[in-house]
């Protein structure tokens, strides 16, 4: 299964790297957002705005890039070629995971572009901090990605998955603190950001950028993601195997 | 004849709705068959069936000797699955298609296989996007066969083709029985199609085989061949001298012509010209027409329809 699990993972990283604009434009609003309203931000949060806003920006890249990544396989399965690799030997646990995986290596590339505009705007971390937040990024876009390929099998039309999926990615970007932290939000506000796992992946990613490794924020983000990694990638192949049964 | 596919009792159904109910059908080694009937007749869910897209509600069917049920795995490393509406992303080459392909079938020597398939089916390594349909539809048989199974399954595959095309694939199907020894097993409504191109059709309607056999047996079973004899003489006595004939079905005559209506026709010309000239008829031309397969399936179908009814 590693063998199909990297094939399908070559093949489309090869096929995402062709379409460069496509890689362009999944990371332009971010970057856009990070230039345009990120030294608005200094001035209502202080010259730390920066570290504030740059772990924001990469939850709302991880959820843009990876959790439209189901709008691929719709154009895969119009296209036959699911189907195609449905017949195949290849398990459908390893026709999904391959996907994944080049979902995760594309948005890590988007992250490092991310990482290095804020540098230049003067966001600041220590490696360390910067290879664990990259490292948590994993766990999120594999679960952002796993849920979007079986949302895009499960829609009975599936045109209506980029407005769908836009529905629900908005209301958890904005619940997630990502552009504004949620220390200022309201008790109501609060309590529904908290059933999200994203809160606790961006306050992880803030801590480790700040370099406090062995802060309880970093451990929850951590083990939200994972928990919620582990979730996604079970209903994820549930999915991908009962659609195809 | 060793079996490739053997289906029996093949049954599904869609939240209640029967689609397939109670198919059996066999399809040996090395022959091309063609599997007919209308839109919405059980086609396509008896191909996924087979294929392990879907399961059966009920039956088994055994491809390349594995149940598709019990060993759905090993029954895909041993076929090949051509989908009607194509099975490439245009932005792939046609090299990384057929690489991909290769590897994820575990083929030998990817590039080696995927380059002799390129110069087999006429492909350059183009994108796929700015391929003909006849260039993408070969391209899609080149895939089904790149790890060289003994049986593929076509699902409509000239659909929308030019006749060129269609020609070209047709030859391309031919070769693979000829060649390779490949079972075909091909879905169509393109009733020339099974007639130019099976071994052996098989008709389905309303989610049942209603007919079987070679096209040639179809035709003389359902409606027969009709001889039309053009006389000089008297009709009714022509009409008495074929009667002991034990194959003739039915004769017609009007003026100076008889329509006769025979089992194998090309078997029985010699005998009815020489019953003729014992009956001292002298027959001004005879004419052999064989029912279009077009006939037969509508014969076919429309019995079954009235049936239910």
């Amino acid at each position: 299964m590693s063998r199909d699990i990297w094939l399908i993972f070559v093949h489309q990283l090869r096929l995402s790297m062709g379409g460069r604009l496509g890689l362009v434009l999944g990371v332009l609003q971010p970057v856009l957002n990070l230039a345009l309203f990120g030294p608005l931000l200094t001035a209502y949060l202080g010259p730390g705005s920066w570290q504030v806003f740059v772990p924001g920006v990469l939850m709302q890249l991880a959820l843009l890039s990876t959790g439209l990544a189901g709008f691929g396989i719709v154009f895969d399965a119009r296209f036959g070629v699911l189907e195609r690799q449905r017949v195949s030997p290849a398990s459908r646990t390893a026709l999904l995971l391959g996907r994944v995986c080049t979902n995760v290596v594309v948005l890590l590339g988007q992250a490092a572009l991310v990482v290095a505009l804020g540098f230049a705007f003067g966001f600041r971390a220590p490696v360390a901090g910067l290879a664990l937040g990259l490292a948590l990024l994993v766990p999120l876009a594999v679960s952002l990605a796993a849920l979007s390929y079986a949302f895009a099998l499960v829609l009975p039309r599936q045109e209506m998955f980029a407005p769908m999926a836009g529905t629900v990615i908005v209301p958890m970007l904005l619940l997630s603190g990502a552009l504004l932290p949620m220390s200022t939000a309201p008790g109501w506000l609060d309590v529904i950001s908290r059933a999200t796992p994203f809160r606790y992946a961006v306050e992880g990613l803030r801590a480790a950028f700040a370099g406090h490794y062995t802060s309880p924020t970093l451990a929850a983000g951590a083990a939200v993601s994972v928990v919620f990694a582990v979730a996604a990638v079970t209903a994820g192949t549930r999915t991908f195997i009962r659609r195809h049964a | 004849m060793e079996h490739v596919i053997e289906a029996r009792g093949l049954a599904r159904s869609f939240s209640g709705t029967a689609a397939v109910r109670g198919v059996d059908l066999t399809v040996g080694a090395g022959q091309i068959v063609g599997f007919l009937g209308p839109n919405g007749a059980g086609k396509t869910t008896t191909l996924r069936m087979l294929t392990t897209l879907l399961r059966p509600s009920a039956g088994t069917a055994t491809v390349a000797g594995h149940d598709v049920a019990a060993a759905p795995s090993a029954v895909r490393r041993r076929i090949g699955y051509v989908a009607q509406g194509g099975s490439t992303n245009p932005a792939c080459t046609v090299l990384q298609e057929l690489l991909l392909q290769a590897r994820l079938y575990r083929v030998a020597d990817p590039h080696a296989r995927s380059r002799e398939l390129m110069e087999r089916f006429g492909l350059a390594d183009q994108v796929i996007g700015s391929l003909s349909g006849g260039q993408k539809r070969r391209l899609d048989i080149a895939l089904g066969i790149v790890h060289t199974p003994p049986l593929i399954f076509l699902d409509e595959p000239t659909t929308g083709l030019d006749p060129q095309s269609r020609t070209e694939v047709w030859q391309h199907v031919r070769r693979l029985r000829d060649e390779h020894g490949t079972a075909v097993f091909l879905t169509t409504h393109y009733l020339e199609e099974a007639d130019a191109l099976c071994d052996r059709i098989l008709i389905i309607d309303q989610g049942r085989i209603i007919g079987a056999g070679t096209p040639e047996e179809l035709k003389s079973r359902l409606s027969g061949d009709i001889v039309t004899v053009e006389i000089d003489g008297d009709a009714a006595a022509a009409r008495a001298a074929l009667a002991g004939l034990a194959a003739v079905r039915k004769v017609q005559a009007g003026g100076g012509t008889l329509r006769i209506t025979v089992e194998h026709g090309d078997r029985i010309l010699v005998q009815l010209t020489r019953a003729l000239d014992a009956g001292g008829l002298e027959p001004r031309s005879i004419r052999l027409t064989r029912p279009t397969l077009d006939e037969v399936f509508l014969a076919l179908t429309a019995r079954e329809a009235s049936h239910v009814a």
